[in-house]
């Protein structure tokens, strides 16, 4: 029976052989699952800590945002602040041009009215530039210039505009003293009505405003303002200016005319005198 | 743009003056003036006028009149006018601009309205 003995020998060796070889098949498998759960597990773990970096890095960034955005939200109030001085500035500086504006064309009424005043030692013609005036420059529809006699201590008319609107106004007279004319020659102060009147409350003894004529505390005369043109309602404030000028420098221009003219006479008279002498001598 | 040439046709020196200064504003400009409609008419013959400002009211031939021959005349119906007058009454603007003004101002007047009206009619004019 050796040759049952030898198959049986063989077929031990081959069951040995294949337990050891489904050991090492077993082992294998057995490193190959916890090569596996080893790498889950890792997998796992890198994935957690990736998640937590990201959600990290993600919060850093809205936080950078937020402060960004706080500076940038700082940024425009202070622009907001900055636009609004600048147009706050703007505006001023528009109210500054308006009024420098005006002051340039005040002065530029004032400039005219002294310069025509000083033109010429004509009386007729300083009544008639003091008349331009009034009219053109105070917009005046009706008023009277009144120069004091001061033989007779009274004021009449000498130039006038509106009779047809003041009848009379080309033949006023009055006493030194004497209603709002006469008070405003004794005084030397001007004379205005501040609030638009009633029509029918001036008249030739109610005047709208009269306008001393004066060199330094002497009185010559007087304008007195009866009503103002249908476009004008009231006084405006380079009125007042033109006023104070009139009131100075049409004293000076109507009195340096009124006694240019007395002397040129005396001069004629005394020519006239020197001829005769010289021919009959 | 070339200086412009106003033409002030106004009786008043002082008014003349006045206006005059208002339009000296406008850089490199001429004026030239004249007292009343004949004068301004006979400045409008030798003269090459860019505007014409006139007062209503003066001697020898108003403004009104002369507002009417310069819109007839073919070679001087296009040159602006201003009227500047104390009449202010709405009827006499009507009438005014009907003749063939471009504008109309009621004295007393103000320098900045003045120098507006005239930018206004000849844009580009500048100050």
């Amino acid at each position: 029976m050796p040759d049952k003995d030898d198959s049986s020998e063989q077929l031990l060796k081959k069951g040995e052989e294949f337990l050891k070889l489904y050991n090492m098949g077993r082992q294998f498998t057995e490193e190959l699952l916890k090569e596996n759960e080893r790498l889950r597990f890792q997998l796992a773990r890198m994935e957690g800590q990736g998640s937590t970096e990201h959600t990290g890095n993600l919060n850093k960034e809205i936080a950078r945002l937020r402060e960004r955005i706080q500076e940038l939200e700082a940024e425009t109030r202070q622009t907001m602040e900055k636009y609004q001085q600048v147009e706050a500035e703007n505006k001023d500086f528009a109210t500054r041009y308006v009024e420098v504006e005006e002051q340039n064309n005040n002065l530029a009424n004032l400039y005219v009215a002294s310069y025509q005043l000083h033109s010429t030692l004509d009386f007729q013609e300083v009544l008639q530039i003091v008349i331009e005036i009034v009219i053109n420059l105070v917009g005046s529809e009706a008023f009277a210039i009144l120069l004091l006699d001061e033989k007779t201590n009274e004021l009449k008319t000498l130039g006038h505009e509106g009779a047809d609107v003041f009848p009379g106004i080309d033949a006023l007279t009055a006493k030194v003293g004497e209603g709002i004319v006469g008070g405003v020659v004794k005084s030397g102060e001007s004379y205005f009505v501040n609030q638009a009147p009633d029509e029918a409350q001036v008249d030739l003894q109610h005047p709208l405003a009269v306008v001393p004529l004066k060199i330094k505390e002497h009185c010559i005369g007087v304008i007195a303002i009866f009503s103002l043109l249908k476009q004008k309602s009231s006084f405006s404030a380079v009125d007042y200016e033109l006023f104070n000028l009139l009131a100075g420098q049409a004293a000076t221009a109507i009195f340096a005319s009124k006694l240019y003219s007395q002397s040129e006479r005396k001069l004629s008279t005394i020519q006239s005198f020197l001829d005769l002498l010289t021919t009959s001598g | 743009m070339e200086g412009l040439t106003f033409l002030v046709v106004e009786d008043s020196p002082t008014m003349r003056q006045l206006i005059s200064f208002s339009l000296k504003r406008f850089k490199g400009c001429r004026i030239v003036e004249a007292v009343d409609g004949v004068d301004a008419l006979k400045k409008l013959s030798s003269e090459k006028v860019s505007m014409i400002l006139t007062d209503i009211n003066m001697p020898v031939m108003d403004g009104l009149k002369l507002v009417s021959l310069v819109r007839q005349n073919p070679d001087l119906k296009a040159i602006p006018i201003i009227i500047i007058t104390t009449e202010g009454a709405d009827e006499d603007r009507q009438r005014g601009l009907a003749l063939g003004a471009n504008a109309y101002i009621a004295k007393p007047i103000q320098s900045s309205h003045l120098i507006k009206t005239i930018n206004d009619l000849v844009p580009g004019a500048g100050q």
